[in-house]
C-alpha cells in the first residue's frame, strides 16, 4: 500500500531505519517524511522498504479570525488579491498557499484593529501579479469605487509586488474624480518569518487609507532596507527596482508624496492631490486591449512592428533609447525603424515614445532622429514611466482613436504621470 | 562516585565553523571583522501565526513593547545576510565537508537533502530563522570505554554576533552570519565524566583531521547534556576547555545527586502542596536598615517583598555545588530578572541586616520553625515576577529537578539560564530545493579520506623525527602549516612549537588569534636569518596590538651586519666595565639580556654571546 500524507511511516535504508510524518513530495518517485526532531528528509521510492505504516493524521486547519467593527475608528475596506502577501505557509510541508479568506490578513499584522475599522473585506480574486490583465483592473476599479462611495474613507489593495506599479497605474486614470487615498500594498519577504516587511507596509497603508489628507492612488511601501518608515509613493511615478530588496518601489522623475512611520505619523513630502470626502468617484473602465510596449535596442528587425501592425494594433509604447530615439540611420537598410514606423502611422495606429532610461525626459528636437520621428507623428510622452505610458494610452483608445484628440490627452497631465519639473537630486537620480 | 549506579548519561553537541572560501548561502567570504562597519540597518523581528493558526498574544504584546535589532554590515556581507535577497544555493565546499565528517563519524548520508528554517526570534538572525539541514544519521566513534553513537551530523548557518544590548537595542555584527557551521550531536551514551572528555577530543581530532575548520577563540562550541536517573536533563552551554569536561559533568552530578536529597527531605516534612504563595510587603521593617542593597533600593522608590517558604527551613542553605547553594541557585532565577540577589533566612542576619529586622519579618509573614522566607528589594513588579519565579522553584523542589539550560562557569560550577527551550519551528526553505549527493561523489570521498589523527601523529613522528607529544601537539594545532614551513623554509621544529605556544599565549591572554599567513611570514624572516628567534615573541605580540605584519617585519629586517653588532656590544661593555671588572665571568648573563634587549631580537642570541664572551675575556685579560 501506498503511504499517504500525513501516516507514520518506518522506512528502512540498508541497515538504517527512519521514522517520520509523509510529507507531500513534489517529485513522483520520492518520499518526503518529517522526522521528530523536526528535519525533513527524502527518498527515492525505491531504495527504502516500508516496513510500518500507522493512521493518518488528521490535517491541520487554519482557526477563524473575527473582526469587530468599532465605532471609534475611521472605515475602510481592503481588497485582497492574492501575492505574497496574501500566502501563507503550511509549517507543517513548508507549503505555499493562498489566504482562504481575506480576513487572515489580521494574522500578519493585528495591530490594524486599533488603527482602522474595516467595512468590508472582499477578495475577488487571488492571482500572482504577474497574471493581471486589463480585466483584473476593471474590477479592482468597479470594487473601489463602489466602496469608496458607499462610505469608506479610503481603501487598500494587497498585490503582488511583481506589477503592483501597473495597477496603480491603470486605477489612476481609471477611477475618474477620486480624491480619497487607493493604497497598493505589498510584501516582499515570505509572511513565515519574523522579518516579514507586509506588517508594516499595512499598518502604513492603514494610516494612509484611514487618517491621512491623500487623495490618490498610491503605493505604500518600505522607504529603506530598515523598518523605519514607508514611502507613500504616486500611482503614475512608481516603478519596482529591485529584483529583492523590501524598499524596492521608487519615485521616478518626482519625490515621495509622504513618509509614514509605524506610530501614524505622517510627514509629507510634496503636493498631491487633497481629499475630499464629499466627491464621488466614477469608475471609467474602457480600456484598448490591443497595445503594447516594445523596447528599441541594437539589431532589433522592424518586421516585429510590422508583426503588430499587421495585427491590426491600436497603440503601441516603444521604449526608446535616452532622449527617444530609435535607428533610422542603420548601415543595413533593413534594419531601419524610418519605414515601418510611416506604415503605422498611416493606418493610424498611435505611436509614443518614452524613454528606456526611465529617469529624465524624452525631446524629440536634439537630434534628427528625433525630429524624424516627431514629423510622422510620434508622441513624445515627456518624463512618463513606458508602464506608465502604457496604460494610459490603453485608456485614452478605450475611448477615442482620434489622432488628436488621443495626443491632447496623452500630453495632459491628467493623474501626476507628468512632472514637467524635474529637480537636480545629488543624492543619485 | 559510581556513574553506572547513579544512571549517569551525558551527551555532546558540537558547533564547528568551516574554513569554506564562501558562506554556506551566499558568495560572501567567512571572515570576522574588527574594524568599523560599513553601516547598519534597523530592523523589528514580529511574532508569526502558529500551525493551528494564531497569534500568540503574549508575544504580540512582547513585540509591541520590544526591541529594535540593529544590524552592522560591512563590505564582506551582501543582500543574503541582510534578508534583502534570496539564499544561494548550498556551498558545494561545505557539502563535501559535510559529507566527509559524516563518513569519519561512520554516518549515514541522507539520500534527499532539504534545507530547513529553523525559527529564532531572538534578533541572531535577520530572516528570524535559521538554516539549517540533516547531512547524515546514526554513526559512531570508538572511545576506551566503548562505542559512543552519533545521532545527527548537520551543516547549518552561524548565527550573528551580538555586539551590545540595553532594555530597548541588541546590536548585532554581520559578519559571522552565515558561516557554515558542521553540528554533530552524540547519543546520551557517554557514561562517566571521563569518556565525556576522550569523546569531546575525538571529535575535535575528527573535525581537524579534515583540514577545513576554523581554529581558534569561538570557532568551535560545546554543550554538554547531563542527566542522573533520579535527575532531570541539563543543558550545560558554553564548554570550552576540553581538560574541564569531566569536572564539570562531576559537579553536575553532584548538583542533581543534591536536588534529589532535596526533594527527599522536602517531601519528608510535606508535600508542594502545603506551600502558599503570598507577596508581602516589608519596606517599613527596613526603612532604617544598614543593608546597603535594600537600602539604595528603597531611595530609588524600591520596595522590599517577601514570601514564605513553608518547610524550608535549612534548605536553601544547602550546598548543591561545591560553593554554590541552593539559595544560590534561586539567586540566579533572580537575577533574570535584573535584580542584584535575594536574601533567605539561612543566612540571616548578615550582610547589613539586623535579627532585629529578621525576627521582624518573621513575625510578619508568622514563620514556624521548619519555614523559611527570601526577600527580595527593587521595583513592585519586577520583585512580584521575581518572586513568582522562586515560589514556582521551590514548588519542583518537591518534584523533580528541572529541565534546563545552564551556563558552565570557569570553576566547573553552573548557574541556571533559561528553561530548555521548546522544540523550534522547523519547517522547509522553500527557497532552495532538495539536493542529493551524487554516489560517485560519496565513493570519491570515501576513498580519499583523511589520515585518521593517529596515523597523522606516526607519520609525523617519522617524517619529521619529532617525540609523540610534539607530534600531537602539532596535529592537533596546525599540521598543515607545520608540514609547508619545514619542507620550505629552514625552521627547526622547536622554533614552530615556541612560536605555536607564544601564539596560543596571546589567544588566551589577549583573545587574538594568529593566524597562517602571519607566521609563516615570520617564519619566513628567521628562516632568512633577518630575524632571530628570539625576536618572534616581540612581532607576535605587536602584530596581536594589531601593527601590520609587513610593517613590523620591516623594522626587523633593518641591516644588522656584524659590525654593528660589535660596536654595540663594545658601547655597553665600556658602560659596564667596573661591573664586569666585580663580577668576571658571571657578568655575562646579565650582559647578555642587556644586549637582547637592546637588539630586541633582531641578532641572532648565539652571535650576541661569541661576541660578548670575547669582549669580557680582553677586559678582564687586560686589568
Ligand atoms: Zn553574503
Amino acid at each position: 500500500m501506498e503511504p499517504e500524507v500525513g501516516d507514520i511511516v518506518t522506512l528502512r535504508k540498508g541497515n538504517t531505519s527512519y521514522e517520520g510524518i509523509v510529507i507531500p513530495s513534489p517529485k513522483k518517485d520520492s518520499i518526503i517524511i518529517k522526522l521528530s526532531n523536526g528535519y525533513n528528509i527524502g527518498f527515492r521510492k525505491d531504495s527504502v522498504e516500508i516496513i510500518n505504516m500507522e493512521k493518518k493524521q488528521k490535517p491541520k486547519i487554519f482557526s477563524e479570525v473575527k473582526f469587530e467593527k468599532r465605532k471609534d475608528l475611521p472605515e475602510i475596506s481592503l481588497i485582497s488579491t492574492g501575492g505574497t502577501i496574501a500566502s501563507r505557509v503550511d509549517y507543517e510541508t513548508g507549503g505555499v498557499r493562498w489566504l482562504m479568506k481575506p480576513e487572515e490578513i489580521f494574522f500578519m499584522a493585528p495591530e490594524l484593529s486599533d488603527i482602522a475599522t474595516f467595512r468590508n473585506i472582499s477578495s475577488p480574486f487571488q492571482i500572482a501579479s504577474e497574471s493581471m490583465t486589463f480585466e483584473c483592473y476593471k474590477i479592482l476599479a468597479k470594487e473601489s469605487a463602489k466602496e469608496l462611495n458607499s462610505g469608506s474613507k479610503g481603501v487598500i489593495i494587497t498585490h503582488g509586488t511583481d506589477t503592483l506599479h501597473y495597477t496603480s497605474a491603470a486605477l489612476s486614470f481609471m477611477l475618474q474624480n477620486l480624491s480619497k487615498p487607493v493604497c497598493l500594498v505589498g510584501a516582499q519577504r515570505s509572511p513565515d518569518r519574523g522579518s516579514f516587511d507586509g506588517s508594516m507596509n499595512l499598518i502604513c497603508a492603514s494610516y494612509v487609507a484611514g487618517h491621512s489628507d491623500i487623495g490618490e492612488s498610491v503605493i505604500v511601501m518600505h522607504g529603506e532596507m530598515s523598518d523605519t518608515y514607508c514611502n507613500v509613493l504616486r500611482g503614475t511615478k512608481v516603478r519596482k527596482m529591485h529584483s529583492t530588496r523590501r524598499d524596492t518601489f521608487r519615485p521616478i522623475n518626482t519625490s515621495t508624496l509622504a513618509k509614514v512611520f509605524m506610530n501614524g505619523k505622517i510627514e509629507r513630502f510634496s503636493d498631491y492631490r487633497k481629499r475630499n470626502d464629499d466627491n464621488e468617484v466614477y469608475p471609467d473602465i474602457e480600456m484598448e486591449e490591443r497595445t503594447a510596449i516594445i523596447k528599441a535596442y541594437p539589431n532589433f528587425n522592424p518586421e516585429i512592428l510590422d508583426y503588430y501592425i499587421d495585427k491590426g494594433y491600436k497603440g503601441l509604447v516603444i521604449e526608446a533609447s535616452a532622449l527617444g530615439h530609435v535607428p533610422t540611420d542603420t548601415i543595413n537598410e533593413k534594419f531601419s525603424w524610418v519605414d515601418s514606423i510611416k506604415r503605422a502611422r498611416e493606418q493610424d495606429i498611435i505611436i509614443v515614445f518614452a524613454t528606456q532610461c526611465l529617469f529624465g525626459r524624452v525631446d524629440p528636437f536634439v537630434y534628427s532622429n528625433g525630429r524624424i520621428m516627431e514629423e510622422m507623428g510620434v508622441i513624445y510622452a515627456e518624463d512618463m514611466l513606458p508602464e506608465t505610458a502604457y496604460l494610459k494610452l490603453s485608456w485614452i483608445l478605450g475611448h477615442t482613436n482620434e489622432y488628436f484628440e488621443v495626443k491632447r490627452n496623452m500630453l495632459d497631465n491628467m493623474s501626476g504621470e507628468i512632472n514637467y519639473r524635474i529637480k537636480g537630486d545629488k543624492n543619485g537620480l | 562516585m559510581d556513574y553506572k549506579e547513579l544512571g549517569l548519561k551525558v551527551g555532546l553537541e558540537i558547533h564547528q565553523q568551516l574554513n569554506t572560501k564562501r558562506k554556506l548561502f551566499c558568495d560572501c567570504p567567512t571572515i570576522l571583522r574588527t574594524d568599523d562597519p560599513l553601516d547598519t540597518i534597523e530592523r523589528r523581528l514580529r511574532p508569526t501565526p502558529s500551525e493551528i493558526g494564531e497569534v500568540d498574544v503574549a508575544a504580540l504584546k512582547e513585540y509591541m513593547r520590544g526591541k529594535t535589532y540593529i544590524y552592522q554590515y560591512y563590505d564582506t556581507n551582501c543582500l543574503v545576510e541582510l534578508d534583502e535577497e534570496p539564499p544561494h544555493l548550498v556551498s558545494e565546499e561545505a557539502k563535501i565537508i559535510g559529507v566527509e565528517v559524516s563518513l569519519l563519524l561512520n554516518s549515514n548520508i541522507i539520500e534527499e537533502i532539504q534545507v530547513m528554517r529553523k525559527t529564532v526570534l531572538d534578533g541572531s538572525n535577520t530572516s528570524a530563522f535559521q538554516r539549517t539541514m540533516l547531512i547524515s544519521t546514526d554513526g559512531y566513534i570508538e572511545t576506551k570505554q566503548g562505542p559512543v553513537s552519533i545521532l545527527t551530523v548537520c551543516l547549518e548557518e552561524d548565527a550573528a554576533r551580538l555586539i551590545s544590548q540595553d532594555d530597548t537595542t541588541k546590536t548585532f555584527r554581520l559578519d559571522r552570519l552565515g558561516i557554515p557551521l558542521v553540528e554533530i550531536a552524540t547519543g546520551p551514551d557517554i557514561s562517566n565524566p571521563e569518556q565525556a572528555k576522550e569523546a569531546a577530543y575525538i571529535l575535535g581530532q575528527i573535525l581537524r583531521a579534515t583540514g577545513k575548520v576554523k581554529r581558534g577563540l569561538g570557532t568551535i562550541r560545546q554543550d554538554l547534556n547531563v542527566s542522573i536517573r533520579e535527575g532531570g536533563r541539563v543543558e550545560l552551554k558554553g564548554v570550552q576547555k576540553l581538560d574541564m569536561i569531566p569536572l564539570w559533568v562531576e559537579r553536575e552530578v553532584e548538583r542533581q545527586i543534591a536536588l534529589v536529597e532535596i526533594k527527599k527531605e522536602l517531601n519528608k516534612r510535606g508535600s508542594e502542596k502545603d506551600l502558599e504563595f503570598k507577596i508581602i510587603e516589608v519596606t517599613d521593617i527596613f526603612n532604617n536598615t544598614s543593608s546597603k542593597i535594600i537600602a539604595s533600593s528603597i531611595k530609588k522608590n524600591g520596595g522590599v517583598y517577601a514570601t514564605k517558604l513553608k518547610n524550608f527551613k535549612g534548605i536553601l542553605g544547602k550546598d548543591i555545588q561545591k560553593g554554590r547553594r541552593f539559595g544560590t541557585e534561586l539567586a540566579d532565577h533572580v537575577k533574570t530578572y535584573g535584580l542584584s540577589g535575594l536574601f533567605h533566612i539561612d543566612e540571616l542576619p548578615n550582610y547589613g541586616i539586623t535579627s532585629d529586622e529578621v525576627n521582624k519579618v518573621r513575625a510578619k509573614l508568622k514563620i514556624a520553625e521548619l519555614d523559611s522566607f527570601v526577600i527580595v528589594a527593587g521595583k513592585e513588579d519586577i520583585c512580584k515576577k521575581a518572586l513568582e519565579e522562586v515560589f514556582e522553584r521551590c514548588k519542583k523542589a518537591f518534584l523533580e529537578v528541572p529541565n534546563e539550560t545552564r551556563d558552565a562557569l570557569e570553576d566547573g560550577n553552573s548557574k541556571y539560564s533559561r528553561p530548555l527551550p521548546g522544540r523550534a519551528r522547523m519547517y522547509p526553505e522553500t527557497d532552495i530545493p532538495p539536493f542529493t549527493i551524487d554516489s560517485e561523489l560519496i565513493r570519491n570521498i570515501k576513498e580519499n579520506l583523511p589520515e585518521t589523527f593517529d596515523e597523522k601523529v606516526n607519520k609525523f613522528i617519522d617524517k619529521y623525527g619529532l617525540k609523540k607529544d610534539e607530534a600531537e601537539r602539532i596535529v592537533y594545532e596546525s599540521p598543515e602549516l607545520f608540514e609547508k614551513v619545514i619542507s620550505s623554509l629552514d625552521i627547526k621544529s622547536t622554533i614552530f612549537i615556541k612560536a605555536l605556544d607564544l601564539s596560543k599565549n596571546l589567544e588566551r591572554e589577549e583573545g587574538y588569534v594568529t593566524d597562517d599567513q602571519t607566521l609563516y611570514l615570520l617564519f619566513e624572516k628567521v628562516s632568512k636569518g633577518i630575524i632571530a628567534k628570539e625576536g618572534i615573541e616581540e612581532v607576535l605580540k605587536r602584530v596581536s596590538k594589531g601593527e601590520d605584519i609587513e610593517i613590523v617585519l620591516s623594522d626587523f629586517s633593518s641591516d644588522n651586519n656584524s659590525a654593528d653588532v660589535e660596536f654595540a656590544i663594545e658601547k655597553i661593555i665600556l658602560e659596564k666595565k667596573d661591573f664586569i671588572l666585580e663580577k668576571g665571568d658571571r657578568a655575562i648573563s646579565p650582559l647578555m639580556g642587556l644586549c637582547m634587549k637592546e637588539f630586541r631580537g633582531k641578532v641572532d642570541g648565539s652571535l650576541i654571546n661569541k661576541i660578548l664572551k670575547e669582549k669580557i675575556d680582553e677586559i678582564l685579560k687586560s686589568s
